[in-house]
């Protein structure tokens, strides 16, 4: 099981409707299907990924996310998953708005781009930070929008929205004290559980 | 595209013609006393009847789906209208489900409709056959189910106007499917949709062959009707590259927008030119000596009066609120008779009315047409998630076992 599962399938309650944006192969619903019987819906657009949802059982949609989430109710859906896509998408703060417009509860995970080992790098060798974790040159990546915990933090506040549960961890999604400290410095991935 | 042999196919298939004899009262209040439904089975129902799957046909399809009808006719006759899905390993795979096709009432290829003989006058029906409507169309098929002791269907699946159906089966039999497919289908038609019918019925009626419908009594057939009908049908299932691309080939360089010439020349007549012309000459033509016209022009009416949320205030997600079963929509990328948004039309009721569905959109340039073709995407799609029907099918199989 991904470490960050882990963590996250602590905060859906069982016989709830899960809407996971950019659900991949599925196995995060099929997961949460087995151990909290839920109402799943993924959205994705990698074909592979699509048929492997089919193969599962998993309902999946074939949908843009940069296109919007019109087609969702308000308050269609009780956990609205976005799990590593964020810094992918072409306007995160309205797609933050739409996924708590659709869902009572939000979890959004997104890698901390001020991260110790990535201001280093920066400062060290002054290029755009290329890790295995993040493997992508600046002109491929499909990270088009890096934020840090503290950029997160600030657009909740912006935006009134309820930070009910944070979690900063390493690229093993293990917690330590040192992230406790100064998560924005030593945390690699965030995981943020939000709503209204 | 390879033609299916006897080996991957279904291999020969024998139609059968069912009889009712309960009264079947339409949606416009009149009543077919009785009537035949031919059929085509392929597969085999299981114990507890749990794999059946109804395929329902578009405008001029019928009950021959899959396979053929005869070990002659092999060699020079074309396989079933979709046998691309359906067969041993399959999208839609004989090994694992009883499959069930039919030919529609109203329809021209063995069962009840204008070319059957009326009772009361022994004349064939003719324009007197009724409009059967979608709705009209699944109530029969319920009773076919009941016939064959299909209480629920694994899966209703349907292209175009047999995605209609599937849409119709959701609604007025909630509990009698378990999956529903829909492909390249549209909650109802659009105006531009009605007006390409529309001039379908006029081409048909103004031929002077037509004789108000009763052409069979003159001894003859609106044969230039029919064939410009089907001309201008054709034009629609067909995309613009498609067409490129089917009469293109002589161009070397590929950019003559699919002009061939169809003798090398220009004429400087009125007569054929281009490849695209006598191609859809020759496709009308050869339709109108195997379809009825009459069937035409009915089921052109039941395409344009299909629209479930007439019942539902004009709410289709209102209509979507019984029952349980799955949804899996498709569409293709260059359909513009029912493009992609229309079929997102379905999934975003399917979705506010808080059902489960999967949605597949297909790149393809096969235009409408693609539904009948063997896309890759799209019948790995299908088969993806049939496997999982199939699973459901032989767990309750399973269960059942345990439990006697």
């Amino acid at each position: 099981m991904r470490a960050d599962v882990s963590i996250i399938k602590d905060w859906i309650e069982p016989q709830s409707r899960v809407l996971d944006l950019g659900c991949g192969d599925g196995s995060f619903l099929t997961l949460l299907k087995q151990e909290k019987n839920i109402f799943d819906c993924g959205l994705d657009l990698d074909q592979e990924n699509i048929t492997k949802c089919l193969l599962a059982g998993i309902n999946v949609i074939e949908q843009d996310l940069d296109k919007g989430l019109a087609n969702f109710s308000d308050n269609s859906f009780d956990t609205v998953l976005l799990t590593q896509t964020l810094q992918a998408v072409q306007k995160p703060d309205v797609l933050v708005d739409e996924m708590l417009r659709i869902g009572k509860k939000c979890i959004i995970t997104f890698p901390n781009f001020a991260y110790w080992r990535y201001r280093l790098y920066l400062i060290s060798k002054g290029r755009m930070p290329v890790s295995t974790y993040i493997p992508f040159e600046w002109y491929n990546t499909p990270n088009i929008h890096f934020c840090t915990i503290k950029d997160f933090d600030s657009l909740c506040k912006e935006k009134s929205i309820k930070v009910l549960n944070r979690t900063v961890v390493d690229d093993k999604y293990q917690n330590s004290s040192l992230m406790n400290i100064d998560p924005n410095f030593f945390g690699i991935n965030a995981i943020y559980h939000i709503s209204r | 595209m390879t033609q299916s042999t006897l080996k991957d196919s279904v291999g020969i298939v024998q139609p059968q013609c069912i009889h009712f004899d309960e009264a079947l009262t339409l949606r416009s209040g009149k009543v077919i006393d009785s009537y035949d439904l031919m059929i085509e089975c392929y597969g085999e129902l299981n114990a507890d009847k749990s794999n059946a799957i109804l395929i329902c046909h578009a405008l001029s399809g019928d009950h021959h789906a899959a396979g053929f009808h005869s070990v002659d006719g092999v060699q020079d006759e074309k396989p079933g209208w979709w046998d691309n899905c359906i067969g041993p390993g399959k999208a839609i795979d004989s090994n694992n489900f009883f499959i069930v096709s039919l030919n529609n009432l109203g329809g021209c290829a063995g069962s009840t409709g204008p070319t059957s003989i009326n009772p009361a006058n022994g004349k064939p029906f003719g324009p007197d056959f009724p409009i059967v409507t979608v709705r009209d169309w699944v109530n029969s098929q319920a009773r076919l189910a009941d016939y064959l002791g299909i209480e629920q269907w694994a899966a209703i699946v349907g292209g175009s106007l047999g995605g209609m159906q599937v849409v119709r089966w959701a609604i007025s039999y909630p509990e009698r499917l378990r999956h529903a497919i829909v492909i390249a289908a549209a909650p109802k038609l659009s105006a531009q949709n009605i007006a390409f019918n529309e001039v379908a019925r006029q081409s048909i009626t103004s031929d002077p062959d037509f004789h108000q419908g009763r052409y069979y009594e003159h001894n003859t057939y609106p044969k230039k009707g029919l064939t410009l009908a089907r001309m201008i049908g054709h034009i629609t299932y067909l995309s613009d590259s498609s067409m490129r691309d089917k009469f293109g080939k002589d161009s070397l360089t590929g950019k003559n927008f699919g002009r061939d010439l169809s003798t090398g020349k220009l004429n400087f007549g009125f007569d054929v030119d281009f490849q695209v012309e006598s191609y859809l000459q020759y496709k009308g033509e050869s339709f109108s000596g195997n379809f009825d016209a009459n069937s035409y022009l009915l089921i052109t009416k039941t395409l344009d009066y299909f629209d479930p949320a007439v019942d539902y205030d004009g709410d289709l997600g209102k209509a979507f609120l019984q029952g349980n079963c799955k949804f899996l929509v498709v569409s293709f990328s260059s359909d513009w008779r029912f493009p992609p948004e229309r079929s997102r039309e379905i999934v975003n009721t399917l979705l506010k009315a808080n059902r489960q569905v999967s949605y597949l959109e297909i790149e393809s340039d096969g235009g409408h047409d693609a539904f009948l073709l063997p896309v890759p995407r799209y019948l790995e799609g299908l088969s993806a998630y049939l496997s999982v029907v199939a699973n459901e099918s032989a767990t309750s199989r399973e269960q059942d076992d345990h439990a006697s």
